[in-house]
């Protein structure tokens, strides 16, 4: 193995409990989102385009579809002879098995990993959020600033800062005061747990938090704020551009619809910073000659014959003649039969809403269908409360 | 299938074609929104269990190398058999009667050293999605020297059609072979497909080389009908025979009906391509779309009715496009008008521009052209 500069540790192992029946089956870096894309594509394209080729995915959660969806990391560019990509889950050791028990804890159950790549520089990476960001560029200012550790931050609303870790910086970027989750913030540049470390600093750090019974094992809530007690000099790196951490059901379907207006704030369409997935073999979308379709994104496979407006359609779905379909998310291989009505609905993989059922209304809640479920005729459902858990097969 | 090993054979006639072949061979044209001829038999051979395929390469082969590269796509990057890419020995010059006789001669080597006892032998202008295991058990089945797959045209279609025509017997032997033209009309069309023994193929190469014959099927196959048994298999799936640029245009066309599409994309197997990992196809408020077929990497914001988008391409607000296939990021700029016209790769229509072909004579516009 050659020695490597920077290795990119992705924290893949989160339920994400939020999302409720999204992540029932599925941790929350696997969920399906933009029309053909699972969230943790962007932390791995990122990787790729940033020219990182070694990446260990740390899963936990609801493994398998994580883990045959990014298989040997070729859609990633991540199949390679010296590095690559390689799947981390908790293992059994000598003294027993014991879950990744925080963040840093999962860091620090696979120093074992990190030592065989032998790298100077950790990039830490939460494989739940929306961005496209060069990490190159990122590494090379924690080089420059001689920093121990880079902490990536962005400026937020100040009623949003109550809610992220809050970096205090003096004028030349270096960190004076980390607040977790502070109820009056002295600043609004929020971290967004994207973390580079000194390997040889961070592992000591690691050791120490392991031994430490107290411990919560967590980046923001313990290394961090211990580092900046011993002095360490560590700065943040701002920011600017789309960024979003897809909690709940309403961040998810919201970042979902940033996707729509005619210039979005994040690009998929650019050429040189491409966002990779695994591509299902399907032909181009068919839209035939009863639809209309407007401020939509639609993926190959589909066949559309109703009216879509300002949503997000995943491959191989089929919306059936008369079905309007508005503001909602319809996942790989749903199909809406014709004259079915839904508006502000995310739709599971392979569900079926059978035809004139009228599902939710724009001044609503957000109604989620589980994968698999089977809508019946005619019917009209007004909140998540009356939607059936039948399944199909 | 693991005993059948599949040769595409490129070195087809492409003069009809004109422009479109120019700067790539026939099995590298665009077709169908998102795929290159050749996919579609690759596929077909891939998804029917054959794991040895060779790609006998003839001139202009650089698009089809950067298309195939490792095989990977179709599975086909393997560490035993997999893909193999069939240069011919010597280029050929213009005029030259250097035919596929050479080329095999020249990769005999391959054909020896493979290790499967029967060869699917296929042109490269045949757009279908067919499972080989059928007939590959008829020809086993019939004890055939060869089997000749074909298509049985309706009325309507055989008039149109160009290519070899079969004359079989009520057994499904073949007595003759013809070429026709426009004016003949097919019931039988040959789908340029055979399947015999890997063996037999190497003895007629031979043979052809010896005495300075150049086509196989012609000079191989046909003449020594009488002695070899020869078979007729019968595919009933979609169909295309892309021979001119009117065929090519009708044939992308016919895929607007959701019946074909199915057909083609769907029913025998999935239909694999390189992947250029692009964005869903984006309609931003102003689109209108149609009967249209629509790739991913699209963003339209303007007006599109009975056309094929391919992938990447941009259609802006105030923009046109009827009756037309638009390949690979190409850019149809504010208030331009395109209509039976058949754009090729990254070609920008400015704004306001207007060109119009017709509909049994599509105008072509070359890759790259900016109008």
């Amino acid at each position: 193995m050659q020695k490597k500069d920077c290795v990119a540790m992705i924290l893949a192992g989160g339920q994400g409990s939020r999302l409720g029946s999204l992540t029932k089956k599925l941790a929350k870096p696997a969920v399906p989102f933009g029309g053909k894309y699972r969230i943790i594509d962007f932390a791995l394209s990122n990787c790729h385009n940033s020219g990182i080729d070694t990446v260990g995915v740390l899963t936990q959660y609801q493994p398998l579809a994580l883990h045959s969806y990014i298989g040997m990391g070729s859609a990633w560019d991540l199949d390679r002879k010296d590095g690559g990509v390689f799947m981390l889950p908790p293992y059994a050791r000598e003294q027993g098995a014991e879950w990744y028990k925080g963040t840093a804890d999962a860091i620090y159950q696979n120093i074992n990993f990190i030592d065989m790549m032998n790298p100077n520089y950790v990039l830490v990476l939460s494989g739940d959020h929306i961005y496209t960001m060069d990490y190159a560029h990122m590494l090379n200012y924690h080089i420059m600033k001689k920093a121990e550790a880079t902490i990536s931050v962005m400026r937020v609303s100040w009623e949003e800062a109550t809610r992220f870790g809050i970096m205090n910086t003096a004028d030349n970027g270096r960190i004076i005061e980390f607040q977790e989750k502070p109820a009056q913030p002295k600043n609004n540049l929020a971290s967004m747990g994207v973390y580079i470390f000194n390997w040889k600093t961070l592992r000591r750090y690691l050791e120490d938090d392991a031994r430490d019974v107290a411990s919560k094992h967590d980046f923001g809530k313990n290394i961090i704020p211990k580092m900046l007690l011993n002095g360490q000099r560590m700065v943040a790196y701002q920011f600017a551009g789309y960024w979003k951490d897809v909690g709940t059901v309403e961040s998810f379907w919201e970042a979902n619809m940033d996707l729509l207006n005619d210039e979005p704030e994040l690009d998929l369409y650019n050429p040189n910073w491409k966002i990779y997935s695994v591509n299902p073999t399907r032909p181009p979308q068919q839209i035939t000659a009863t639809a209309k379709v407007s401020q939509s994104l639609i993926s190959e496979g589909c066949t559309i014959c109703g009216e879509v407006e300002h949503s997000v359609v995943f491959p191989g779905v089929h919306i059936g003649e008369g079905a309007k379909v508005k503001n909602s998310i319809l996942m790989p291989y749903a199909y809406v039969e014709p004259y079915a009505e839904i508006d502000k609905v995310i739709v599971g993989r392979r569900s079926l809403i059978e035809r004139s059922a009228k599902i939710g209304s724009s001044d609503a809640e957000i109604i989620v269908i589980n994968e698999n479920t089977v809508i019946p005729c005619e019917s009209d459902i007004k909140h998540n409360g009356m939607v059936p858990k039948r399944q199909v097969g | 299938m693991q005993n059948v090993m599949g040769i595409i054979n490129l070195n087809g006639d492409e003069k009809l074609l004109k422009e479109i072949t120019e700067c790539r061979p026939l099995a590298a044209v665009p077709f169908g929104g998102r795929y290159r001829v050749i996919d579609f038999v690759l596929s077909s051979m891939v998804n029917s269990g054959i794991e040895n395929v060779g790609i006998l390469l003839h001139d202009k082969y650089r698009s089809i190398m950067d298309h195939l590269r490792s095989g990977k796509e179709w599975d086909l990057a393997r560490k035993s058999d997999g893909l193999f890419i069939l240069p011919s020995g010597q280029p050929r010059l213009p005029g030259s009667k250097l035919g596929d006789v050479d080329n095999l001669y020249h990769n005999l080597d391959y054909l020896e050293n493979s290790r499967q006892q029967y060869v699917l032998l296929s042109g490269s202008s045949m757009v279908c999605n067919i499972n080989y295991r059928k007939a590959f058990k008829y020809h086993q089945d019939s004890g055939a020297d060869i089997t000749i797959l074909y298509k049985e045209m309706a009325e309507n279609e055989g008039e149109q059609a160009e290519g070899m025509s079969l004359i079989l017997d009520d057994t499904g032997r073949m007595l003759d072979m013809s070429f026709v033209s426009k004016t003949l009309g097919v019931k039988r069309m040959s789908m340029d497909m055979y399947i015999l023994k890997r063996e037999l193929l190497i003895e007629f190469v031979k043979e052809c080389k010896s005495v300075g014959d150049t086509n196989l099927i012609r000079d191989g196959f046909y003449k020594n009908r009488d002695k070899l048994k020869i078979y007729g298999f019968q595919y009933k799936g979609y169909f295309a025979n892309i021979h001119s640029l009117q065929s090519y245009y009708k044939h992308n066309m016919e895929l607007l009906k959701v019946d074909k599409w199915q057909d083609l994309f769907m029913k025998a197997g999935l239909v694999y391509t390189k992947v250029k990992d692009e964005a869903p196809a984006k309609y931003q408020e102003s689109a209108k779309v149609a009967n249209t077929m629509v790739a991913n990497g699209c963003i339209v914001g303007g007006r599109v009715e009975n056309s094929i988008l391919f992938r990447g391409v941009k259609v802006h607000k105030g923009a046109y496009i009827k009756d037309s296939i638009i390949m690979q990021k190409c850019e149809i700029a504010e208030n331009a008008i395109v209509e039976n016209v058949i754009c090729d790769k990254d070609v920008q229509i400015t704004a306001g521009k207007w060109l119009k072909g017709e509909k049994n004579y599509p105008l072509f516009v070359e890759k790259g052209t900016v109008v």
